[in-house]
């Protein structure tokens, strides 16, 4: 079995800026490392990574596993998955765990087949904790808590003969706590060798363009479910957001009815927010919803069927249908403040 | 040129879609009751393939790892106008998580072998993880295109794909063969084609015949499978022994990810506040949103 005690964030970079659930992940990371009484490593892979590197230690990180070169500066699955799965099989951590973004999902299961290590996609909440699974005992195993099964269940997973447990986390899911202090961590440089393997998949055009929509940043979100029955329904939600000054937001399934494009879906599979009020329109309240708005200050829940779920979560629940609640939402907060 | 592809589908419980019937008295889900589907991420990968075949020519396989009723599926796929089915099926591969399932269906895509191209689903709506396609490439050493979003050339062995990333997309160039998930935007499925239900709505798999067999003295399955053969409605099923796999990779035992603790969701109530759905009731909620510092 493994004795090491080390736990792995594998820091991702989009033209050598660090992405946020980079430091959510060091976050986590280091909690789990304290409760495993280890070490939080990570590895990073880009080009003229040296500040990155340094941005780490802000987090705990007391080792960087740094392959910086000129051929790694975009992310590549041939290449990086290559260094990753080297490195892990190297130093055997304990625990890798990656950010449940495109990258991240390419990368990770490709490193889990290689190294065959169990791999547990979008956890919602991650603990270590002694485990006794078919009689047998084990100590400090990572416990990898989602919800599954199209919300009906929540599963722990545990990987107990594997060596290394991986796992991915959605953005915004896990807080990000910087420390007062940066902790004196060191940078491991990790050589790299061009292989000609590495560019069997050549990027040869890229179109980025920052994202319009900060759901995570919106003091108030104004979202709407599969109930609100059609494309034209959805409309009125923007509306209210407009008027109370809100980004509009929506379900799953009402990204994939076509109400709303998929970079507004919050959720377990989408963004988690924390907003200031978070207003539920026609939305029941599948747990892969909740998991990603049910940590909102305020929820409101409007909802013809009194028995949808988002009620087991709401502050203020209304039992009505929301093409006739929203519009007296709106009269009665424009006669109110303005 | 022309190339040949083979499709990684899926049968899959229809999460999306949970009636009441399939609800049991303590408010969670009767899992065995619910209805299965084609995976729509799938289908799209299939008509990619499709398509892919109708630009530059070549053949369609498609493959899926499932129980007997799976077959149902594999008959939907040449509905559409793949060219051959193969069911993977064997009770050894049961209870697999996405490393001991990508190892199986990687060593049946060796079996199969002569492709230029394996697409799949980005992921399948039971589990969500996007998993199995990169590691069956891993597997077979293959490069791989995740995230597909249309095949925009092909020339010789290499094709151009452009495929989402964060915030944008990107065109990327792959020297084949290669591996290529493929996400929902990417292709609008074709119907079934009336003529290929006709003809294939009697195709079988190799389960199905022995189903048919089972207590009738008079049915031997290689009989039938050879009529079925000859008719060309056989859908050939490949077991643990059709292919060269160490059963300690397979199925449950093979899986390291194990399932610790399933806690039913059960649908309960709370203590929130009720409005009334009335002017009155939101003057009075905007108040309390105003005393909270929310508005105001």
């Amino acid at each position: 079995m493994n004795e090491n005690k080390l736990v792995w964030v594998f820091i991702e970079q989009r033209d050598g800026k660090p992405a946020d659930v980079s430091f959510e992940l060091l976050s986590k990371g280091r909690k789990l490392a304290e409760s495993l009484n280890g070490e939080l490593q990570a590895v990073l892979i880009g080009h003229n990574m040296q500040a990155v590197a340094e941005e780490t230690f802000h987090y705990g990180v007391t080792d960087v596993l740094l392959a910086d070169h000129p051929d790694l500066h975009h992310y590549n699955t041939l290449p990086y998955s290559r260094i990753m799965s080297e490195l892990v099989d190297r130093y055997q951590p304990r625990i890798v765990l990656f950010g449940g973004t495109f990258i991240g999902r390419d990368l990770a299961p490709r490193v889990a087949s290689h190294t065959r290590s169990g791999l547990t996609a979008d956890c919602t909440d991650l603990q270590i904790s002694d485990v006794t699974y078919l009689r047998k005992d084990y100590s400090q195993l990572l416990l990898q808590i989602r919800p599954a099964f199209g919300g009906n269940i929540i599963a722990t997973i545990i990987c107990p003969d594997s060596p290394v447990q991986m796992a991915t986390v959605r953005e915004g899911v896990m807080e990000k706590i910087p420390l007062a202090q940066p902790v004196a961590g060191r940078i491991t440089p990790i050589y790299y060798e061009p292989d000609a393997a590495d560019h069997l998949v050549r990027i040869i055009a890229r179109h980025h363009e920052e994202s319009k929509v900060n759901l995570k940043a919106a003091p108030i979100i104004v979202a709407g479910g599969y109930g609100m029955g059609n494309w034209q329904n959805f409309q009125i939600l923007h509306e209210l957001a407009r008027v109370i000054g809100g980004e509009v937001a929506g379900t799953r399934a009402a990204v994939d009815a076509g109400y709303i494009d998929h970079v507004r879906q919050v959720g377990q599979t989408g963004v988690t927010v924390r907003p200031k009020l978070y207003i539920a329109c026609g939305i029941s309240g599948a747990i892969q919803h909740r998991a990603g708005m049910s940590e909102s200050n305020k929820i409101i829940a409007i909802n013809a069927d009194p028995d949808a779920p988002i009620f087991g979560v709401c502050h203020y629940g209304i039992v009505g249908d929301v093409m006739e609640v929203i519009p007296k939402l709106i009269d009665a907060y424009k006669h109110k403040l303005k | 040129m022309s190339y040949h592809s083979i499709v990684m589908v899926k049968q899959v419980p229809d999460t999306a879609n949970i009636s009441g019937q399939v609800m049991k008295p303590d408010g969670t889900v009767n899992r065995s009751k619910l209805p299965t589907i084609f995976n729509p991420e799938d289908k799209v990968a299939l008509e990619l393939a499709l398509q892919f075949r109708d630009r530059f020519g070549g053949t369609v396989r498609v493959m899926t790892m499932g129980p007997l009723k799976a077959s149902d599926l594999l008959r939907e796929c040449l509905y559409m106008g793949a060219d051959e089915a193969f069911l993977i099926s064997d009770r050894k591969f049961a209870g697999a998580d996405t490393l001991a399932t990508s190892y199986v269906l990687a060593e049946a895509l060796r079996k199969l072998g002569n492709y230029d191209i394996i697409f799949a689903g980005r992921q399948a709506i039971d589990g969500d993880t996007a998993q199995v396609g990169p590691q069956t490439a891993e597997k077979l050493g293959l490069p791989q295109i995740t995230y597909a979003e249309a095949i925009l050339k092909a020339e010789g062995s290499t094709i151009t794909v452009k495929r989402k990333v964060d915030n944008g997309f990107e065109v990327l160039e792959g020297t084949l063969p290669l591996l290529i998930t493929v996400v929902k935007d990417a292709a609008t499925p074709r119907p079934f084609r009336a003529k290929r239900v006709m003809a294939y709505k009697n195709a079988h798999t190799l389960l199905e015949l022995e189903k048919m067999t089972e207590g009738n003295s008079l049915l031997y399955v290689d009989q039938l499978k050879e009529e079925y053969v000859s008719k060309g409605l056989f859908i050939p099923t490949l077991t643990a022994d059709d292919l060269d796999v160490d059963l300690n990779r397979c199925g449950l035992g093979g899986s390291p990810t194990k399932v610790h603790k399933i806690e039913s969701v059960v649908l309960g109530g709370s203590a929130h506040e009720t409005i009334p759905a009335t002017k009155d009731g939101m003057y009075a909620l905007i108040d309390k949103l105003m005393e909270d510092h929310i508005f105001g």
